[in-house]
């Protein structure tokens, strides 16, 4: 194939996504949005007075990032996860690209993109939504894309994984549930690592959301308990193995070839 | 010589499960040929299929398309394939005609390209007045019908279709015959598998018969008729074709 037909095949992919991503937006969209709106007007109207100031904010302008965080990486994740596991498990519709001459790499490429289109779409939706509810200082706009960008990668690409490893609808659904929701509520969405005691804050610096998390808030509010450099490579070694993982498992072709 | 549009040489495959599904099998297809890979069920032919097609992990042995070894030129040797599947594989909410046109996108065709093309197939193949209806909504023999429309949109030199008629009535059957045959006479190489033994009796050039894993006879199809035993058709009670009566006399059991 010529880079220009390799290109054909990931937009391929890409497009059948998105169409569908956006035309079932109440799945893929609104839950999202209606959980955030519930958690502002909680920790907006009713428990943030109680709570008081988080570095000069108010406790809501340090949740926002958290929250939105929550979504990037739950939606990224499941998109992923979801349509690869169905594309192999249900009609086995997968094997229409297995035949074609589209590399492993496009066909990672394509399914991660179209998770992260997801992720960052709902991220931005999310972002407006709070804007509402909260003051929001957007210190450094570039920061901000970057870590948006970072985390729908990062959850696209581990939502591959899950959606290749899965032989079995719990599959897909375990991983969310057992692993991905307890790494987000320890990763720092509600509280600052360092009002931690140490033994946890040891749990939370193994967590990738932690990172995610923190480098976000620094591009909203302008400050971050760890530095933006120890937080990059951290996410940036993640995804390099996650790509790694993904590669091999496709090039190999365990869960999708006999 | 003349060029080979498949070249098997000692495929062997042992799934997972430990089943022997393929006990060394070699079979060379010549360019232009029209196919016929006949066999009992579980004998081994969709096991061929998906190794040629990179679905299915080979255990040992080469298998080159155009000589084109499959795996250290998988890219090249998958595009000169189209394959219609045994089982239905498209996704059942996709319209028709997107099922062909993103088919052509994993080829790399553009939309542009693809959209018109992929109309043309689908008035060849008799549905076109169900373009924009989801393949969920076809009847079998149409569903049969998309999935050879969806193998042709890469416009590949090689098509493999496995048990291209199981559940199609006896007049489309006819004319998917007719129509494979007009593929043929422009010059695409034909592998099929079918159980309806008396129409590859009638269209099909070059025989090879599989049972359990192994080939028990191959050749023209004069040379596998001529392998008829008058003896054995009486003695075990055959009536049916030609073709009919050697394939039992080969695979049969009993
Ligand atoms: N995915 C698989 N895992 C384990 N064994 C398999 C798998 N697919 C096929 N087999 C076994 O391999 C053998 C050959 O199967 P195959 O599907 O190639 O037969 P076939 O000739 O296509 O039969 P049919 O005419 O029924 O389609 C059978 O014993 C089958 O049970
Ligand atoms: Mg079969």
């Amino acid at each position: 194939m010529s880079p220009q037909q390799k290109l054909t095949s990931f937009y391929t992919i890409v497009r059948k996504d998105v169409v569908r991503i956006f035309r079932i937006w109440p799945q893929t969209f609104l839950p999202s949005i209606i959980t955030s709106v519930l958690y502002f007007l909680v920790f907006g109207k009713v428990l943030g007075g109680r709570i008081g100031e988080i570095g000069g904010h108010p406790y809501i302008t340090f949740v926002v990032p958290g929250l939105v965080m929550l979504a990037v990486v739950t939606n990224s994740f499941s998109n992923v996860a979801t349509t690869f596991f169905q594309a192999k498990f249900f009609a086995r519709n997968i094997d229409e690209i297995l035949v074609s001459p589209t590399p492993p790499w496009v066909i990672i490429s394509g399914y991660v993109a179209g998770g992260m289109v997801r992720g960052i779409t709902i991220g931005l939706l999310v972002i407006i939504v709070a804007a509402f509810f909260s003051p929001l200082p957007l210190t450094h706009p570039f920061i901000v894309l970057l870590f948006l960008i970072l985390s729908s990668l990062i959850f696209s690409l581990a939502g591959l994984v899950n959606g290749i490893y899965a032989k079995s609808f719990d599959g897909i659904t375990i991983v969310p549930t057992f692993v991905l929701t307890p790494l987000v509520y320890l990763g720092g969405v509600f509280y600052s690592a360092q009002a931690l005691p140490p033994l946890w804050q040891k749990f939370t610096f193994a967590d990738p959301i932690f990172y995610l998390v923190d480098g976000f808030r620094a591009g909203f509010m302008g400050f971050s308990d760890i530095s933006l450099g120890v937080s990059l490579s951290v996410l940036g070694l993640l995804t390099a193995i996650l790509i790694a993982l993904n590669w091999y498992l496709i090039r190999t072709g365990l869960g999708l070839r006999q | 010589m003349s060029e080979s549009a498949l070249s098997i040489k000692n495929l062997k495959k042992t799934y997972a499960s430990g089943t022997e599904a393929l006990r060394g099998v070699s079979l060379e297809i010549p360019a232009g040929d029209f196919f016929a890979l006949l066999g009992p069920n579980g004998a081994g032919k969709t096991t061929i299929i998906g190794v040629v097609t990179g679905l299915v992990n080979k255990t040992a042995g080469s298998v080159e398309v155009f000589g084109h070894d499959i795996e250290r030129e998988a890219e090249t040797a998958r595009t000169y394939i189209g394959v219609v599947p045994q089982e239905i594989n498209f996704n059942p909410f996709e319209k028709c005609i997107d099922v062909v046109v993103n088919q052509g996108g994993y080829y790399g065709i553009p939309r542009s390209v693809a959209i018109p093309y992929a109309e043309q197939l689908l008035k060849d193949l008799g549905i076109a007045d169900k373009r924009n209806q989801t393949g969920w909504s076809l009847s079998g023999g149409m569903k049969r019908r998309l999935l050879i429309a969806r193998a042709l949109i890469h416009k590949p030199r090689f098509l493999i279709l496995d048990e291209p008629t199981a559940g199609v009535d006896v007049e489309l059957r006819r004319e998917m015959w007719t129509y494979l045959k007009t593929l043929t006479s422009k010059g695409v190489t034909i592998l099929l598998t079918t159980h309806y033994l008396e129409e590859a009796e009638q269209l099909c050039k070059h025989v090879a018969i599989i049972h359990k894993g192994a080939i028990v006879a191959s050749g023209t199809m004069q040379d596998i008729l001529a392998l008829h035993d008058e003896d054995t058709a009486q003695k075990r009670g055959y009536r049916g074709g030609k073709l009919e009566e050697v394939f039992l006399q080969l695979t049969s059991e009993k």
